[in-house]
């Protein structure tokens, strides 16, 4: 039996297309069907209707940097819990690091994390593949068979690949599959401390990574891309010389891509002040120099997306000396939220945040409406069509980050306590409701 | 001579001395060695070889780098011709070091070798070697940089079963960068009005190759379209462990010559390969042993070359 559901009274925001206006939005059947029909079209008898109050609704925002649980570390979170996670923050489609146990470097680990996103409760997974055999560094992983499997794109996910030549060759094979290779920036042979370089890691006596460990992997890997013509994606970029060098490069038609994750643009370095080990992060949170340099490279579009970093880690990971304790934080929940404090302070439109979490995570993983490969669903979206992945916010009400009352299983924010404006009211799945009650 | 100015010194010398590689070699100078050769090829058959031609002649086959395939093959068209043939296999360890390899051409000096077919693992080196012996010099495999006589027996074995050597499209399959015969073949097969597409990863065909005046194709999809010829090159294994390709299943799920792609090609393609193969990482074992493929008639085409290459220099230019 067909299933229709009308949303009225909503801000239709869809960056994609640069629509942001008042309307009513018609899903049928889980797929998105239109938001400028006429009444007749635009309202069938029967059809069910969320009032959304006047509230915004967009695409289902799309995380291009996750972790699970699964496979390995299943007592950190699973699908399941990180799916409740994903879609209290309006998240419908993560993409997920391939550092399990074991790392995702075969084409069955892809096809299984597939299988498991496309069950109706959980949250849409698109796997990333190792780029090297075990995520070791070493040898080339399976790309091709990877890619054809359904992996998204290519990493070892927070260890850099340290050897020029093995980047080299990954670049030079990749363009086979036109295969997005995605790199975390810093060089690893300066990046054995904890905290960054600096005055605050000196006082606690923490070891310091000096900011220029990013720039150093990042000009490298610039300029291997312009040897290769490969295509490179950086992973949560944090320093204010890391983005001017993406700049530069951009502005001289290098195909190299970054993104970001809230806790770079929205803490500094001092919420490690004594010793929080929900504020350790890989890479280090920076200074306030880097954190407004940041924000500016969100609002120049040098940073091409927004991504959660999210990290589920158990507090036996974190209850332990600063150095020792692990690195990463849980970022689904609050993933919108945070990003609103820039709409709030100015530095970004309403329509080019959401862009940052939908629509241009959605077309650098090849999954958007117009990149989407052949077979593959488009997201990120609001056209006729695609999958009705959908997000309702009110971007005014205020709530409040507390650790231990989020959704999910993982609890490690290093936003505990933190006020936010910007509430999901409901998130959609292909058309079906997965998170909020009523509107 | 056009070859003269243009490279005549690297086939049969300023004086007809040497073969040491294809490029700058003129046409015109091809198509002659392939008609001797046609001609030893028949006469092999028939076991009416002239085995007298190379009476008294002495031929050192100096392999510095292990080849049983081109060694012999080598070793039968000098005494199908009557030559006294002479087989040094030198350990690589020795002769790493450019004055040992001069130690080694004042020696074959005072042998009075005649002919001295010359395999090593360093590009260039039979070129060295050429300056410093008398004997006449036919590099058989130098590094990465040339195997004349395989590219004259594959240009046989095309011409003999297309009936022409022009006009032709001939994908070349593989490990391209690392190839010498790839490399030969690319200078024949071009200076001879052929369309020659390169295909393989880009980590083993990297674009910068089109500069030979060849289209390099990633995909055998697109690069097997239409041809009149594919050439498939063994894959090295170290290719594998040195990084350049992941897996050998990646690599014929990819790059591997099986039935489908062979369809792509024009009907009645021929299948060539310079062996030893490997069945089922390049070239699955249906193709290698259909009847497209000429695996088997490249290896004795070899013989009648190499029988038409020494013909030829024991002349010294005086056919």
């Amino acid at each position: 039996m067909s299933t229709c559901t009308v949303f009225e009274n909503v801000r239709l925001i869809d960056p994609a297309s640069g629509l942001d206006k008042p309307g009513r939005l018609l899903v049928r059947d889980g797929v998105i069907v239109g938001h400028d029909l006429p009444d007749a079209e635009g309202k069938p008898k029967g059809a069910e209707v969320v009032d959304g109050q006047g509230a915004v609704l967009c695409p289902g925002l799309v995380d291009m940097r996750v972790e699970i649980g699964e496979p390995g570390h299943e007592y950190r979170e699973t699908v399941k819990s990180a799916s409740r996670a994903a879609f209290a923050g309006g998240v419908t489609t993560v993409a997920v690091l391939p550092t399990g146990s074991p790392p995702i470097d075969d084409p069955a680990m892809v096809r299984m994390l597939r299988f498991r996103g496309e069950e109706p409760d959980y949250v849409s997974i698109l796997p990333y593949g190792a780029l090297t055999k075990g995520c070791q560094g070493a040898e080339l992983a399976e790309i091709g068979l990877l890619s054809e499997a359904g992996a998204v794109a290519f990493t070892d996910g927070n260890r850099a690949i340290a050897s020029a030549r093995q980047m080299k060759l990954a670049l030079t094979y990749a363009q086979a599959f036109d295969a997005l290779v995605v790199q975390h920036p810093e060089e690893p042979t300066l990046a054995g401390g904890c905290a960054t370089e600096g005055e605050l890691a000196l006082r606690l006596g923490l070891p310091g990574i000096p900011t220029a460990a990013e720039a150093i992997m990042i000009a490298r890997d610039i300029r291997l891309v312009e040897m290769t013509g490969g295509r490179l994606h950086f992973g949560h970029v944090s320093t204010g010389e890391g983005v001017e060098l993406i700049r530069q490069a951009k502005a001289r038609g290098i195909r190299v891509t970054c993104d970001t994750a809230p806790q770079y643009f929205d803490l500094n370095e001092t919420a490690i002040g004594d010793f929080r080990t929900y504020a350790k992060f890989s890479p280090p949170l920076r200074r306030e120099n880097d954190r407004l340099a940041i924000c500016a490279a969100l609002a120049d579009g040098t940073i091409d997306a927004i991504a959660s970093d999210h990290a589920p880690r158990d507090p036996d990971d974190k209850r332990l000396p600063f150095a020792q304790a692990s690195a990463g934080g849980t970022g689904l929940a609050t993933l919108l939220g945070v990003t609103l404090t820039r709409y709030h302070d100015g530095t970004l439109s309403l329509s080019d945040a959401l862009a940052l979490l939908t629509c241009r995570p959605a077309a650098l993983l090849g999954v958007s409406g117009a990149a989407a490969r052949s077979g593959a669903r488009p997201i990120g979206i609001l056209a006729a069509g695609a999958p009705a992945d959908l997000c309702l916010f009110d971007p005014d009400r205020a709530w409040q980050v507390i650790a231990g009352e989020l959704p999910g299983h993982a609890q490690n924010t290093p936003f505990d306590g933190r006020a936010l404006e910007g509430k999901v009211m409901g998130t959609w799945k292909n058309g079906r409701r997965v998170f909020g009650g009523a509107a | 001579m056009a070859e003269a100015s243009s490279g005549g010194s690297r086939f049969f010398g300023p004086s007809d001395r040497h073969l040491l590689g294809i490029q700058g070699m003129h046409p015109s100078r091809i198509e002659p060695i392939l008609d001797l050769a046609e001609s030893y090829a028949l006469l092999s058959r028939s076991r009416k070889t002239p085995r007298d031609l190379l009476r008294g002649r002495t031929l050192i086959n100096l392999f510095f780098e292990d080849s049983t395939r081109t060694r012999t093959s080598f070793e039968l068209a000098g005494k199908r011709l009557g030559a006294d043939v002479v087989n040094m296999s030198v350990a690589q360890s020795s002769v790493n070091k450019g004055e040992t390899l001069l130690d080694t051409a004042a020696t074959l000096n005072a042998m009075r070798t005649d002919l001295l077919v010359v395999r090593h693992s360093q590009s260039g080196a039979p070129a060295l070697l050429a300056q410093k012996v008398d004997a006449a010099v036919i590099n058989a495999g130098d590094g990465t940089h040339e195997h004349p006589t395989q590219a004259l027996l594959d240009a046989l074995t095309i011409r003999r079963h297309l009936g022409r050597l022009e006009g032709l499209t001939v994908a070349i399959c593989g490990d391209i960068v690392h190839s010498r015969v790839a490399r030969s073949n690319i200078h024949l097969l071009t200076s001879m009005a052929n369309k020659v597409r390169l295909v393989g990863p880009p980590t083993l065909v990297p674009r910068s190759m089109a500069s030979l005046g060849v289209e390099v194709h990633h995909s055998m999809e697109t690069g097997l379209r239409d041809v009149d010829v594919v050439m498939m090159l063994r894959l090295q294994k170290e290719r594998m462990s040195g990084g350049l390709i992941p897996s050998a299943r990646e690599y014929f799920r990819y790059y591997g010559l099986d039935q489908r792609r062979l369809d792509l090609a024009k009907p009645g393609a021929l299948v060539m390969h310079p062996g030893p193969m490997n069945r089922g990482v390049e070239i699955a074992s249906q193709i290698a042993d259909s009847d497209q493929s000429v695996i088997r008639e490249q290896v004795e085409m070899g013989v009648a070359v190499r029988m038409a290459v020494l013909d030829r220099l024991s002349r010294g230019g005086r056919s």
